[in-house]
């Protein structure tokens, strides 16, 4: 049941996106791998789906960040529907908020919204905004936009755990191109002075920023390297590799209490053909045969 | 009436004191600067709470950001740094992270106005109450004395949204009674007078009570409003000032687009009235220390006295 009566509905899509919620306590690797490339494939099928029917995303970086968001919230954080405003949850914000659709469908396909509440996305009186608004939708932590914003706060999340002597753990993900604002640079200072072992900051490092590769506009690597100098412990991964991110993600916190910096090697529009490293796909909309076939080819991907 | 306007008061003091008896009240309370332990006379705090003063050092982005964060992680942050940079340079933090966030954060913005006087323009915080007030569900308190300041902290402690708090330092009398319990929204009449109201703000409350002696020895009857909640505005106070006195000089030790700007927008809708606006009209502030910047800029009695007689004369 969709919680704002009110407001236009968008067409019901072809695929409605399947609550999967979190992975089984106790589940062994494998299952919980396919547990998530399952959340994964429904996020973004529907993701692609909403965003054409909506005619408003950024499906590149939708899609970059998608095994991400399920990794997190389907199996690593301490979340759960219905405990939004326990204290002790693990925290979430979404610094590059433009790809709040796919927050939505995540969070839909964990099972913090039904999944018909998604066809209000950016819907006149929606609570689904097109970048997270934390006081429409309580599983929002953070309310992003505009960029070098979620990592101070973060920083904020990380310092009051550790003033309630609370073990929960910070999570903060960055786009790469995010990367050149000034304020994160603020904010990386100060959690590698605080060690904020608590702090995990995941960059999706797709190479591509709404305009041109991030190298050719103004180039923010070597990131893991930049991250070390600041006092943090730095990892690289393949970030379209659910395997490879939960045992980056579930290896714990820094044994040395620097925060953890993940460098998520990710294709923005994986694993689309024709989206795939594109630059306009940034925010571009699919047409319909466009979405036909992404459909298709996510199925074969599963 | 001299004695009690005798500027002997430095806001900072019963800023200080404040911040200690917050932090005994409530666990929750904490303070985050930006190398700003000094300027904002904190050092008892740090020695009081040394955990509950968190240093992000020169970095104003992240300052707000991080008050933000300990806001959602379930503390009552009060922000202290410099009013200049804690606005301009985080504009955009105080609009999203506190403000679109409904975030409680105070802002205790240090030296507002033209306290750093000779250092220069790039150091004066003129423009902060007309920048502020356009950001929706921040309040915005210039408080006029100590009494002010406590109460004003006070309140945004129990307050569940963002403040922004301008915490005085050049020298001010008190006007307020000790016991005046701060509310925001509410102005504190001074002095009545049936001729013109004067409407003050921050620093300039001592200053609007010497204008209506001034005014009285010309035989206009001034009434004194204490105005330290820009934002929300005593609606109903000025509306009475301006159908019982019939003028309105407003008066600011800032840009006139905060309080001037303010009444104005409101009587222009409800009762349009002559007024004068007392403060900084558009241009930036020549060399000099305070006391010749409140000269230069007109924030005197004498110059209070003559926007009055403009309107009633």
């Amino acid at each position: 049941m969709v919680d704002s009566p009110n407001v236009h509905l968008l067409p019901a899509p072809e695929h409605e996106l399947k609550v999967l919620g979190r992975t089984a306590p106790g589940a062994g690797r494998d299952q919980v791998i396919a547990h998530l490339q399952a959340a994964a494939r429904e996020v973004r099928r529907r993701d692609v789906q909403l965003v054409a029917a909506a005619k408003m995303g950024h499906l590149g970086g939708e899609f970059s960040i998608t095994d991400v968001l399920v990794t997190l919230y389907c199996h690593v954080m301490n979340v759960a529907p219905g405990r939004e405003h326990d204290p002790e949850r693990d925290r979430f914000i979404l610094s590059k908020g433009h790809t709040a659709a796919a927050l939505y469908c995540t969070l839909a396909v964990a099972g913090f919204m039904p999944p018909e509440q998604l066809r209000t996305f950016v819907q006149g009186g929606s609570k689904l905004s097109g970048h997270p608004d934390r006081r429409k939708l309580a599983a929002v932590e953070a309310n992003t936009g505009p960029l070098g914003h979620g990592l101070p706060i973060a920083v904020g999340e990380a310092l009051g755990a550790r003033l309630a002597g609370s073990a929960r753990r910070v999570y903060v993900v960055l786009g790469d191109g995010e990367m050149q604002e000034g304020s994160n640079w603020e904010a990386i200072m100060c959690a590698g002075h605080q060690k904020l072992a608590a702090l995990t900051a995941v960059v999706d490092a797709n190479g591509l920023q709404q305009g041109a590769r991030v190298a050719e506009t103004n180039a923010v690597e070597p990131l893991a390297t930049r991250f070390e100098a600041f006092g943090w412990r730095a990892v690289e991964v393949p970030g379209n590799d659910i395997g490879a991110l939960l045992d980056v993600f579930t290896a714990g916190p820094d044994p040395a209490g620097r925060p953890t910096a993940v460098i998520a090697r990710t294709v923005k529009g994986f694993p689309l053909s024709f989206a795939s490293d594109q630059v306009a796909w940034h925010h571009k909309i699919p047409d319909a045969a466009q979405v036909a076939l992404a459909l298709q080819e996510l199925e074969a991907v599963a | 009436m001299a004695g009690e306007v005798t500027p002997t008061f430095d806001c900072r003091v019963a800023f200080a004191e404040t911040m200690l008896e917050l932090a005994a009240a409530d666990p929750r309370v904490v303070v985050v600067v930006a190398d700003t332990v000094g300027s904002s006379n904190l050092g008892s705090f740090r020695d009081a709470y040394p955990d509950r003063l968190i240093n992000v050092g020169i970095a104003e982005q992240d300052l707000i950001g991080v008050a933000a964060g300990l806001a959602g992680a379930g503390l009552k942050p009060f922000v202290s740094a410099a009013g200049c940079f804690l606005t301009a340079r985080a504009m955009e933090q105080i609009k999203v992270d506190l403000a679109y966030s409904g975030r409680a954060v105070t802002l205790c913005a240090q030296s507002p106005g033209f306290s750093y006087g000779a250092l220069g323009s790039t150091h004066h915080s003129a423009e902060d109450l007309g920048w502020l007030r356009t950001i929706p569900e921040l309040t915005v308190l210039a408080p006029v004395d100590p009494v002010d300041t406590a109460g004003a902290l006070r309140w945004a402690a129990s307050h569940d949204g963002p403040v922004y708090v301008r915490i005085g330092r050049v020298k001010v009398p008190q006007v307020n009674p000790a016991d005046l319990a701060f509310r925001p929204g509410q102005a504190v009449q001074l002095a009545d007078g049936a001729h013109v109201t004067l409407v003050a703000t921050g620093a300039m409350a001592g200053a609007a009570l010497e204008a209506r002696d001034l005014l009285a020895g010309a035989g206009v009857e001034a009434r004194v409003l204490a105005m330290a909640s820009v934002k929300p505005l005593d609606r109903d106070a000025i509306g009475q000032a301006a159908a019982e006195t019939g003028a309105i000089v407003t008066v600011e030790d800032a840009l006139v687009t905060g309080l001037g700007g303010a009444v104005a927008e409101l009587l222009a809708v409800t009762r349009p009235t002559p007024m004068r606006m007392v403060g900084i009209q558009d241009q930036f502030a020549p060399v000099g220390d305070p006391a010749y910047l409140f000269e230069y800029f007109g924030l005197t009695p004498v110059a209070i006295r003559d926007a009055a007689l403009e309107l009633v004369g």
